[in-house]
């Protein structure tokens, strides 16, 4: 047991628990109960390593970025998650999910989406084993994210508009578990980042830990050397970041590094640092980190990456950054723009505006000409074109 | 302990009549002049929202009248300055009803030290889990003569509800059927059958039924199976609709 694992409460030190109302209790009580065993299986494991392998196509690569490593002074290596099926390390989670929602006799799928990776993953997911899927978004992302609302509408998901609150993220968010109080006997809610009540936190980050089993033993073969110096990933929820970060979390010499969404910047109303600005809370189940006033009313985040303006963060990560395991840092919306277009002309891959959070992280670090550093591209950029086009005037 | 009001209604009363409204609603000092007129009406107890961001357990109407509230510019701290003389006037048990998240943040000790000088009887904190209160919170409320109701619905297991009734003062909170306030879809069939599953575990503690009860068929509906009902969405529909003012017309239209 490492000492970063949640506790049978539900706890990362005091990050964490099931703050959900009594008509949730049931159902989070009963997951908490069965998702260990059900992930330990062997039928589970052999269904999903399969699938992963078979029709998501992992392992995803371990690129050496040269011209990024000499442009840096350092040795990079791009965990490759825009290489997965669906574009994001989403479908990981997804595949997992729908298995132990299938396994626990489930025949409806309910989800939240921001930016629509997580939506179309599971959307994917439920046309793949043919369960009904409803996806809640907030109805200002429906109008930003329209290619992605189409998808998951042509993969048979009902696609439900959060009216409420700023009508975004965690607006969806709350929609879903109202959903899901009113319907607690045949749904099961695929929650999409490492947040939520337990178990979703660690349920979710096991799920996602393929990201680091895959990234160690590829290191390994392609250096010879046991481990990197650093892993680092793009935080929102946390639940890329947690995958990167899990099978290292006890390997202490790695240094672990988060990056935020700055926004405007650290210093502006508008960010989305919930670690760097934000104040200790419970939101959606969990105790964690979090961007709200003085009387604790939750803040609307911002940020230009649709993916990473949720108001909290993962449990695991506040109890990581306290602990100092893990080094929070923040870039803003022009930092990753800048390092989205970097990547773009130095190694030809265009990454989604989340993962560019990660990579603009590069800049802030002075690494030694020895260290091997991973960053961790968690989707791909075509969600992002209309942005990007905007931006550098394409 | 001090002698609660809730006990002491109950140990009276049956058939009682609650109603729920949002602090700060419809104007930002409306607070006194709703609660007087429920007590007016002759409600029995009351229970006062504390408006949150992020209501989970709610539905449409309340979540408007919550944000309202919010931008009429109620707070924790705004409230207690509301009801602060309310003992002078205010003879029935009131309630507080609100999320966690801005009770841990004014400080739930704090909070319930308020409760207490302003004469406050219970709260109701739906996100807050039974366990985790009686882990943490249950002393502390306790010490300041505070009633944390606790709610339970359907799905919740006989052992669970036992195990919540053995713990529990005051009262229980039935939640009629799984969903939100005002958003019921169980026909009056199979709310009797969890009702009567409930009658048929015996419970110490007396009963209340919320969530969907809008009229008076499912007041006296309510009333056949527990200690009495309680309302919110729809005297919150009639209060923006018709003003503080139709309050009596609302209460005597159930009972």
């Amino acid at each position: 047991m490492s000492k970063y694992s949640v506790n049978s409460n539900g706890y990362y030190g005091r990050f964490g628990g099931q703050f959900v109302p009594e008509m949730l209790y049931p159902n989070v009580d009963n997951l908490k109960k069965v998702y260990q065993e059900i992930l330990n299986s062997e039928s589970f494991q052999k269904e999903y390593k399969q699938l992963l392998k078979e029709y998501v196509g992992r392992p995803t690569p371990l690129t050496y970025a040269k011209r990024m490593s000499a442009a840096y002074g350092t040795n990079i290596f791009l965990k490759r998650e825009d290489c997965a099926h669906t574009g994001a390390h989403k479908i990981n989670n997804a595949i997992g999910q729908i298995l132990i929602a299938k396994q626990m006799g489930k025949t409806r799928i309910i989800a939240e989406t921001g930016a629509g990776q997580h939506g179309v993953a599971t959307a994917t997911v439920c046309a793949l084993v043919g369960m009904k899927c409803a996806v809640y978004m907030g109805e200002v992302d429906i109008q930003r994210q329209a290619p992605n609302v189409a998808r998951m509408k042509m993969l048979g998901a009902e696609v439900i508009p959060a009216m409420t609150g700023n009508r975004t993220l965690k607006d969806a968010t709350n929609e879903a578990l109202r959903d899901w109080i009113s319907n607690p006997e045949d749904t099961f809610y695929i929650i999409g980042s490492v947040v939520g009540p337990h178990p979703y936190p660690d349920m979710v980050a096991k799920l996602q830990s393929i990201i680091s089993e895959e990234t160690k033993w590829q290191f390994r073969e392609q250096t010879g050397k046991d481990l990197p110096d650093y892993v680092m990933a793009c935080i929102g929820g946390g639940s890329n970041a947690a995958g990167s970060f899990y099978n290292f979390l006890d390997d202490e010499s790695v240094k672990l590094v988060a990056i935020e969404a700055a926004g405007l910047g650290l210093d502006t109303p508008d960010t989305a640092a919930s670690i760097a600005r934000g104040t200790e809370g419970i939101i959606h189940g969990s105790r964690t980190m979090l961007m709200q006033t003085d009387d604790g009313q939750i803040i609307e985040p911002y940020s230009i990456s649709a993916g990473l303006d949720y108001p909290g963060v993962g449990p695991l990560h506040s109890f990581l950054a306290e602990s100092g395991r893990a080094t929070v840092l923040a870039a803003t919306d022009q930092e990753a723009l800048d390092a989205a277009f970097e990547l773009t002309r130095l190694e030809g891959i265009i990454p989604a505006l989340e993962s560019a959070h990660a990579l603009a992280g590069l800049k802030k670090i002075d690494f030694k000409s020895t260290d091997n550093v991973v960053v961790t591209v968690s989707g791909r950029g075509d969600k992002d074109m209309a942005t990007y086009m905007d931006r550098f005037k394409l | 302990m001090t002698n609660n009001r809730i006990d002491s209604l109950f140990a009276q009363k049956k058939g009682l009549l609650s109603i729920y409204f949002t602090a700060g609603y419809p104007k930002l000092d409306d607070t006194m002049t709703v609660l007087t007129a429920l007590q007016e009406s002759g409600v029995d107890m009351v229970e006062i929202g504390m408006p949150f961001s992020d209501p989970l357990a709610d539905g449409p109407v309340i979540q408007l009248a919550s944000l309202n509230a919010l931008n009429n510019g109620i707070t924790i701290k705004k409230l207690f300055e509301q009801i602060k003389d309310m003992r002078k006037t205010i003879t029935m048990p009131v309630i507080l009803m609100g999320y966690i998240n801005p009770v841990m943040h004014y400080g739930i000790e704090k909070f319930m030290a308020d409760c207490q000088k302003v004469g406050v009887d219970g709260v109701i904190i739906p996100d807050l889990p039974f366990d985790e209160y009686i882990e943490h919170y249950k002393d502390m409320m306790d010490s300041y003569g505070i009633h944390y109701v606790p709610m339970i619905a359907p799905q919740s297991s006989d052992e669970r509800i036992r195990y919540i009734d053995s713990k529990s003062a005051g009262f229980i909170y039935m939640v009629a059927s799984a969903g939100i306030t005002g958003n019921i879809k169980a026909s009056l069939d199979t709310r009797t059958q969890y009702y009567q599953r409930i009658k048929a575990l015996g419970l110490k503690n007396k009963a209340m039924i919320g969530f969907g009860i809008k009229d008076k068929a499912s007041y006296e509906h309510a009333c056949q199976n527990a200690d009495g009902a309680i309302i919110g969405t729809a005297y919150i529909k009639n209060l923006t609709e018709n003003g503080i003012a139709a309050t009596k017309q609302f209460v005597s239209a159930i009972r």
